[in-house]
């Protein structure tokens, strides 16, 4: 039974080192990366992975060690899980609309093609139709 | 030992702000500083996990509610702001956006 426990603290703490170092992964991804849209990817992503793997691991460990469920964790977990994708694609889209250049070696801006031809067809660009309101 | 292997992963959390932080002086556009601002709340909460497990207690679970709901509302204020120039609209004003 001691070595069971013993065994379970161990992997829970693996785990929240794990967690650990996929943020100085995402932060390693941050500082190398070449362009505004390809840190947003490094910062986003791996981040939000290394905190729930960061928070899980506390949650496991107070669930099984000290025998308190907090529900707050959890709601914790959710709402980073929810909100930080959310987050990099605001800041994405805000970057592309302001103008910040793709990395000179991008081959591919699909978002380019679709924003031209909404400009052709009449409508402003850079902003959406004015028959679909963006936020009612 | 868990003590340990917890320690290694608050300098490791560090180290990722401290990566985080060079982004955010150094960045060439206002987009990769607002990342990088959201990627230091984010190692922020789990900084602040890991202290709760390192002190045994539950009292600052709360932080990491509030330090989350924080980051997102700063990254969602900072994004309207560059790109629309305003970041609460009156909704009946077409030339302010």
């Amino acid at each position: 039974m001691e070595t069971m426990s013993k065994l379970g603290e161990l992997s829970i703490a693996l785990l929240i080192l794990i967690g650990a170092l996929f943020c100085a992964l995402s932060a390693f991804g941050l500082i190398r990366l070449p362009d505004v849209y390809l840190r947003s990817h490094a910062a986003t992503k791996s981040a939000t992975l290394g905190v729930l793997c960061v928070l899980a691991g506390v949650f496991l460990y107070f669930m099984f060690f000290l025998d308190q469920v907090s529900v707050k964790l959890l709601l914790g977990i959710a709402f980073v899980f929810i909100t930080s994708p959310i987050a990099g694609h605001l800041n994405g889209r805000a970057a592309y609309r302001q103008g910040v250049p793709l990395w000179d070696k991008s081959v591919r801006d699909d978002l380019q093609s679709a924003l031209t031809e909404e400009t052709q067809t009449g409508t402003q660009t850079l902003r959406p139709p004015p028959n679909e309101p963006e936020s009612k | 030992m868990i003590d340990h292997l917890l320690t290694a992963s608050l300098a490791v959390l560090s180290l990722a702000v401290l990566g985080c932080l060079y982004r955010l002086l150094k960045g060439p556009s206002m987009a990769d500083r607002i990342a990088s601002l959201d990627a230091i709340g984010i190692n922020l909460l789990a900084v602040v996990a890991v202290l709760c497990l390192l002190f045994r207690t539950q009292a600052y679970i709360d932080t990491i509610l509030v330090i989350g709901i924080l980051t997102f509302i700063g990254t969602t204020a900072f994004a309207r702001y560059i790109e629309r120039g305003v970041v609460l609209e009156d909704g009946d004003d077409e030339q302010a956006r």
